[in-house]
């Protein structure tokens, strides 16, 4: 193997050391969305401490405490059965940014080789992924992931991977335009010429540079996905009881809403603060990291 | 400009033979037997395998593949196994609804992200700014869903001050019977110069479009911002500038004509996306829309009827993308031109 | 020379334009200093120096645009006698392309692409009082003086090569009927032969609208060529100012000499 004796410019835009951190801190954006996510993820890992009822995540029914609404026994209310709210949601941060995670790995382990595939090797391989992920891509998602959500038995597995299906183009589409921009210079072309291994210049030189539009998009998208899989569980097709899911309560609660207004209000909320605490994360990520989001000061 | 318009059909042909391809196939993942379904829950043997002759299910899976493109061309989508209607009417009956929604939630998304975005861009830095950035990335991670419960709850039950579901008061059906012209309650009102019935439709469009409208309003207020700040370091502003022209036309005129273009690539693409966001607040606001159609379809494993939806959605995403391709040639000569 | 110190008295003539003590700073650190600058009518004063050196603040400085790069600007601007520093903003619109035009490096950039070249010119008039036939006639006038077919107008930036469009932003300066000209190296894009025939436009501006004119160039050969007087800056201070003839053949700095020696000569030339 010969070792690639050009030295290429590595434009990966992370800013280093100081600079990160002085990035970090003039950045609220990022600073706020970080601190959530990360007071998310830690209420996630410490919910059976934090939750004053945890078996309520569970299988637990109260008959006697049905319906109750907001106190300080029950800061967020009680159910239809009777399970505290309050901790039903804590345990609801182990469910959507799980999902979350595993269809952004299952998105980016299909949609990522083939985008480097498209980009890089060109010609009727890059045709016919380019055409196929349009036609994907020409489906709204949710409305992709909902069809097949449909057509598979419900549960938490089932929506995972109709959203992996519906998502994975996007992720071919950002890869292959990285892909293809780099082979294009000049410097990947020489290493070709010197006999270098196509698999090696990818590994060394198309990756790396994929990475930061990588990182961007993937922080943006959970946010998304997590809406996405909200609204599958809320239609039925995703989280069965008892799972406390919060698309799934939220669904649940409808039918009492008028009156008991809190079965559905507090896990909307939780909903809404995951995706945009995620979403804060993802802007703040995209202002220090993308080089062409350099504004005047 | 016609090269680039012929150019694009040809492309959006394309893509739709391929959505009508990957939608057959995963329709043909819902369990269960179509020819059952339609024969009836009593159905002997031998009804069962005529029904499965008639619908043509007996014959090879290309086959059926390509009498369908054929028939989608025609006019012919099939017929829907529970309504024993054909698809492209029962779609024709409840599109307009949706089509209304998410129309009217646009342009009330347009109406609102794009001066806040550029009033976000002028004070950049300040709270101002600050204050509608946190609002526009809220707009995005609203679950809609639960934003049409509560939105509902507060304004159609504790305040009373608009109504809670359906597409006009049913009391005005008697006194104001409304004559179906274009299928869109609003424009047949209108139409027919039927202004109590106008105004009930259009008062009770507010809560569905308001809530449709938080997403796309939060993306293009985002967009504006970003774009109008990526192209005010540029030496054509400058030269607005130098020429005397005020901040307010030098944003708003130079820096915001720039931004047109990506907007209205945004609209496109969050055309299809809103649309089935509206699918999912159909129920709670018992919109007779093609949301409540595609629901009852999937109960029913109605085969036919959920191809359709999903080929309407995609049809209409793509069309919709062609149209503002073709605008944003005609804004900005670049695209056409390069 | 203009000896230090002394007092030009004020003439009714106009486009004089007369900088003193002028600060430009980002915060506390100072990137322009100049003592004194003055541009006569009908005069063409080079403005030449490395990148960096601060001319194109000056610019800025001038047309009362350095706020919208964050710099603060001290010291004194004066057009005939009226002083710019420190008016309203309101007041500088007026005086921005109707009586202090620029034109800029790159002539693509200095046209909003999606804007026909002439629907800039003719929103610029309005801007500055002409009612809309006027401005389309002033418009028109202006093209042919810098000999360029009003076909143009209807031209997207895009479609018009560097030299067109310098000359378009030349003739929207004389449609205007601007006293002072800005021009930041208009010809430093350009090709050589194209550079010519700008350089010779703004010879005529000189003659026939008795414009001045700034040229601010690192260009040496160039300012040599076209200027009456030059200020030589550097880092932002002028380290020499005087007849263009006399500075560029017996500099008294030794920056300036540097500058000289680095302009490559042709063979036999003097």
């Amino acid at each position: 193997m010969i070792e690639s004796p050009i030295m290429t410019p590595r434009q990966v835009a992370v800013p280093r050391g100081g600079a990160f951190w002085r990035g970090l801190r003039a950045n609220p954006l990022l600073m706020v969305g970080g601190a959530l996510v990360l007071l998310i993820v830690l209420v996630a890992i410490f919910a059976p401490v934090l939750a004053p009822h945890p078996s309520d995540a569970g299988t637990a029914t109260h008959a006697f405490d049905v319906l109750k609404p907001p106190s300080a026994a029950h800061l967020f209310g009680t159910d239809q059965v009777g399970r505290d709210i309050f901790s039903r949601v804590l345990f609801g941060a182990r469910v959507s940014p799980v999902i979350a995670v595993v269809v952004i790995a299952i998105a980016c382990a299909v949609g990522v080789p083939l985008g480097v595939a498209a980009g890089f090797l060109g010609g009727w391989i890059d045709e016919l992924i380019m055409r196929v992920t349009d036609v994907f891509l020409a489906f709204p998602p949710l409305l992709l992931a909902l069809a097949l959500a449909a057509v598979l038995p419900a549960s938490l597995t089932s929506v995972t991977i109709a959203i992996a299906v519906a998502w994975w183009p996007w992720y071919t589409r950002l890869i292959r335009g990285q892909a293809a921009s780099v082979a294009g210079r000049p410097y990947v072309e020489a290493c070709r010429a010197l006999g270098v291994s196509r698999l090696r210049i990818i590994v060394r030189h198309i990756l790396p540079n994929s990475v930061t539009p990588l990182l961007v998009q993937v922080s943006l998208d959970v946010g998304g996905v997590i809406l996405t899989a909200s609204a599958l569980s809320f239609l039925g097709l995703g989280a069965q009881d008892p799972i406390p899911d919060w698309g799934l309560m939220v669904a649940d609660g409808q039918n009492y809403f008028t009156p008991d207004w809190w079965l559905v209000t507090f896990p909307g909320l939780a909903i809404l603060l995951t995706a945009f605490a995620f979403n804060l994360l993802g802007d703040g990520l995209r202002d220090v990291l993308d080089p062409k989001r350099s504004f005047l000061p | 400009m016609l090269v680039y318009v012929a150019r694009r059909i040809v492309l959006a042909v394309g893509v739709v033979v391929g959505v009508v391809i990957v939608t057959f196939a995963v329709a043909h993942l819902v369990p269960g037997n179509p020819a059952a379904t339609w024969a009836g829950p009593h159905a002997s043997a031998a009804q069962i395998a005529r029904a499965t002759h008639f619908l043509g299910l007996d014959r090879p899976l290309p086959v059926q593949i390509g009498s369908y493109l054929a028939g989608v061309v025609t006019g012919n989508w099939g017929v829907s196994i529970h309504t024993h209607r054909p698809v492209l009417s029962d779609i024709a009956t409840a599109a307009p609804a949706s089509l209304e929604v998410v129309i009217t939630a646009l342009l009330i998304a347009i109406a609102v992200g794009v001066p806040l975005g550029l009033r976000s861009a002028r004070r950049r830095g300040r709270p101002a700014d600050h204050a509608i950035r946190a609002g526009s990335i809220l707009g995005v991670s609203m679950p809609i869903f639960w934003m049409a419960l509560i939105l509902q709850l507060v304004f159609a039950q504790r305040l009373k001050l608009l109504p809670a579901a359906g597409e006009f008061s049913q009391g005005l059906l008697f006194t104001h019977p409304l004559a179906k012209v274009t299928g869109f309650p609003v424009i047949d009102a209108l139409l027919a110069g039927n202004w109590p019935m106008l105004g009930s439709t259009l008062v009770h469009l507010i809560l569905p479009a308001v809530v449709v409208a938080a997403y796309p309003a939060g993306l293009i207020a985002r967009m504006v911002r970003a774009q109008v700040l990526d192209s005010i370091g540029e030496t054509h502003i400058l030269n607005a500038r130098a020429l005397g022209f005020g901040e307010r036309q030098v944003f708003g005129r130079f820096a915001m004509k720039l931004a047109w273009t990506p907007v209205a690539a945004a609209v496109a693409l969050v055309f299809g996306y809103s649309l089935v966001n509206t699918f999912l607040v159909e129920s709670i606001f018992d919109w007779p829309g093609l949301g409540s159609y595609a629901a009852a379809s999937i109960s029913t494993l109605d085969t036919p009827a959920i191809l359709g939806v999903t080929l309407f959605v995609a049809v209409a995403y793509v069309i919709a993308n062609l149209v503002v391709d073709v605008v944003q040639a005609g804004i900005d000569p670049r695209i056409r031109l390069g | 020379m203009t000896a230090p110190g002394s007092v030009t008295p004020p003439e009714t003539v106009r486009g004089r334009l007369a900088i003193a003590g002028l600060d430009i700073s980002f915060g506390s650190r100072r990137v322009v200093a100049i003592d004194e600058l003055r541009m006569e009518r009908a005069e063409i004063v080079g403005l030449a120096g490395e990148s960096g050196s601060g001319k194109s603040m000056t610019t800025l400085a001038i047309l009362g645009l350095a706020h919208t790069v964050g710099a603060t600007v001290s010291g004194s601007i004066k057009l005939d006698g009226q002083e710019l520093t420190g008016l309203e903003q309101a007041t500088l619109r007026e005086i921005r392309g109707s009586r202090i035009a620029a034109i800029f490096q790159s002539p693509q950039a200095a046209f909003s692409p999606v804007y026909r070249v002439g629907s800039v010119m003719t929103k610029a008039l309005r801007l500055h009082g002409a009612a809309k036939p006027e401005a389309a006639e002033r418009a028109v006038e202006a093209l042919r003086q810098v000999l360029l077919s009003p076909d143009l107008m209807r031209r997207y930036p895009s479609q018009l090569s560097g030299g067109q469009l310098q000359r378009v932003a030349i003739a929207l300066a004389l449609a205007l009927r601007a006293e002072i000209l800005l021009a930041d190296e208009p010809t430093s894009a350009l090709d050589v032969t194209v550079q010519a025939e700008v350089l010779d436009l703004l010879r005529d501006l000189r003659e026939t609208s008795g414009m001045s004119i700034l040229f601010i160039s690192h260009d040496l050969a160039v300012v040599a060529e076209l200027c009456d007087r030059v200020a030589v800056m550097r880092q932002g201070l002028i380290v020499e100012q005087g007849q263009a003839s006399q500075v560029l053949s017996a500099p008294a700095s030794p920056y300036t000499s540097e500058l000289l020696d680095s302009v490559p000569k042709l063979a036999g030339a003097p």
